[in-house]
């Protein structure tokens, strides 16, 4: 495994994608060491701001409070990254592959646009979760982002394909313009959740307010959530969907676009 | 199908011929059919295998497996798991979509997925009965495996896009001699009882057991592919044109095929079924076989007699 630990806060963003196992598995210390990072527009290097340990491993360990250092994880495709603390801005971004546990919080664009892998957020995370980046069409594509806290804006923007889990409550526009995948909002959303989505399912255990331009369906318990139940509960998050514990409301829209997405909406027979 | 006799072992009073069963490269699928109880997934599955006893005249040997526990399926309900037989992977493939589609699809609470999920070869299911969704079909993709959601008046069937395909074994067989036909069917019975609880096999015929064994062609039809095994057939010991391969006292045969999804299961059904029917009224145990010409799979009823001992 290689540590890396935050020395000091830096004063403005590091930018910092060599913080990944596809840069730093093949490298001895030395080179660690001596990997770019850019403080603002100024090149440095990773042991001008990180006390490096260990070396030649797809195992990584960030421990401080790492909440300035972007872009970490970028476009990894395999290894694990785990961060004792707070992550920054794009953490994941690109990612097709491997595992980043983070133990606090994460900032906005976590897992922008990523196709595969695994992400995990104890704490929460900013807004535009797996969305498209400004000017593309399609977000995340693959994989699956576990947060255990809240999460911002417009999650799952333009999302095509994986799985979003929030276990807290989430921001205003939760899958806006989403065109397919699954987003699980276990404490519900604000307001305009799945505006201007054509495909994908958004499934929320709370009740939430929905734009007018969706329209409801019918309640029943899809068979397909009984493959997320088994899934997500191996990744410790649970999701109802036995007969007699309740039904889900189906709404489908939003038929402004028109769009053929869905929002089902958990409704216990305890409520 | 004949029987090369040689010499014989006996166990518990019966005959076993020293002889093999010959059996057939094959393609199998395993489907894994689900629904809210255990009763409709059963169903589901009976319809599916049914018409499915050789590939001679159904296209395909079809029977179910086992049935499955809520935590051995892949949406926690209770199941049936089906294996299918078939020559080929492509007329598989047309095997799945027409009994997936008029069978399952229509029952009422089912879901299906693929059994053989390790298998490198994939043939397309839910990926053509989605169109029965006219459009109005969504999928889910998870795991790396895709689902299509197909809505159907009493709410959603869900079925896997593609399903596995393996290379298989299909023909192993026993051939029960006995005294009379009560003495046959028992042990029939008591055979297909054991050799039902082996997992990778099936037993397509009606109950596990065949009564009209057939030989390759026809002796007076020759547009016939296949005809009664006269050989085997008591009534016509005797008759001039048959050269009968039954011992005297045998006044009834039954037959037992088995298709595996490889050869140690098949083994292993044909262990426990040989000592199962070794029981009064059995005159002797044979197999059928074509005289090694045909099969490439052999299973020699003394090896398999020596496994069951052990």
């Amino acid at each position: 495994m290689i540590t890396l630990t935050l020395k000091e806060q830096p004063n403005v963003p590091l930018e910092a994608e060599v913080l990944s196992p596809d840069a730093m598995a093949a490298l001895a210390n030395d080179a660690i060491r001596a990997l770019p990072v850019y403080l603002g527009k100024k090149l440095c290097r990773v042991d001008d701001f990180f006390a490096v340990e260990g070396e030649a491993s797809d195992e990584l360990k960030i421990c401080g409070d790492a909440r300035k250092v972007k872009w970490i994880g970028r476009g990894m495709t395999c290894g694990r990254i785990t961060i004792v603390g707070n992550a920054g801005m794009h953490l994941g971004a690109y990612m097709t592959g491997g595992a980043i546990e983070v133990s606090g919080n994460a900032s906005d664009w976590l897992g922008g646009e990523m196709t595969g892998g695994l992400i995990r957020i104890r704490g929460n995370a900013g807004g535009q979760v797996g969305a498209a980046y400004r000017g593309s069409r399609i977000g995340m594509k693959g994989g699956t982002i576990l947060i255990e806290g809240t999460a911002g804006l417009e999650v799952g923007m333009r999302m095509k394909r994986g799985t979003i889990v929030v276990g807290g409550m989430v921001r205003d526009f939760a899958g806006l313009e989403m065109r397919g995948g699954t987003i699980v909002l276990l404490s519900g959303a604000e307001i305009r959740t799945g505006a201007w989505m054509m495909r994908g399912t958004i499934v929320s255990l709370k009740p939430i307010p929905l734009l007018p331009s969706f329209l409801y369906a019918s309640t029943y318990n899809p068979t397909f959530l009984r493959l997320y139940a088994k899934h997500l509960g191996t990744l410790g998050f649970t999701i109802p969907y036995e007969e007699q514990d309740g039904a889900y409301q189906r709404y489908t829209g939003d038929t402004s676009i028109p769009g053929k997405g869905e929002i089902l909406i958990w409704k216990s027979v305890k409520a | 199908m004949t029987g090369e006799r040689g010499a014989s072992l006996e166990r518990r009073g019966v005959r076993v011929v020293d002889t093999f069963a010959e059996a057939f490269d094959m393609c199998a699928a395993r489907v894994l059919i689900t629904a809210n109880s255990p009763a409709w997934a059963r169903t589901a599955a009976l319809c599916m295998t049914g018409f499915a006893t050789s590939v001679i005249g159904c296209k395909v040997e079809a029977g179910i497996e086992a049935e499955l526990f809520p935590d051995q399926t892949p949406d926690g309900r209770s199941g049936a798991s089906v294996l299918l037989f078939g020559f080929d992977a492509a007329g598989l493939a047309n095997r799945l979509v027409e009994r997936v589609g008029q069978t399952v699809l229509t029952c009422p609470t089912t879901a299906c997925f693929d059994g053989l999920p390790q298998a490198a070869e994939r043939v397309i299911v839910g990926g053509l009965l989605r169109h029965f969704g006219d459009r109005f079909q969504s999928s889910k993709f998870l795991e790396g495996q895709r689902y299509w959601r197909i809505p159907v008046m009493e709410g959603e069937f869900l079925i896997q896009e593609t399903f596995g395909v393996q290379k298989a074994i299909g023909g192993g067989n026993l051939l029960i001699l006995a005294t009379d036909q009560n003495a046959a069917l028992a042990a029939a019975e008591a055979a297909v009882d054991v050799m039902r609880k082996v997992r990778g096999v099936i037993l397509p015929f009606p109950g596990g057991i065949v009564r009209a064994g057939s030989k390759v062609g026809a002796k007076r039809y020759k547009k016939m592919i296949a005809s009664t095994n006269d050989a085997y057939c008591p009534t016509l010991r005797g008759r001039a044109g048959v050269t009968s391969e039954l011992p005297e006292g045998v006044n009834s045969v039954l037959e037992i095929v088995v298709d595996g999804l490889d050869r140690p299961a098949i083994e292993n059904a044909l262990s426990v079924g040989i000592d199962a029917a070794c029981r009064p009224g059995v005159v002797e145990i044979s197999a059928g076989n074509y005289g090694g010409k045909l099969g490439k799979h052999h299973f020699r009823l003394h090896s398999l007699l020596s496994e069951a001992s052990t």
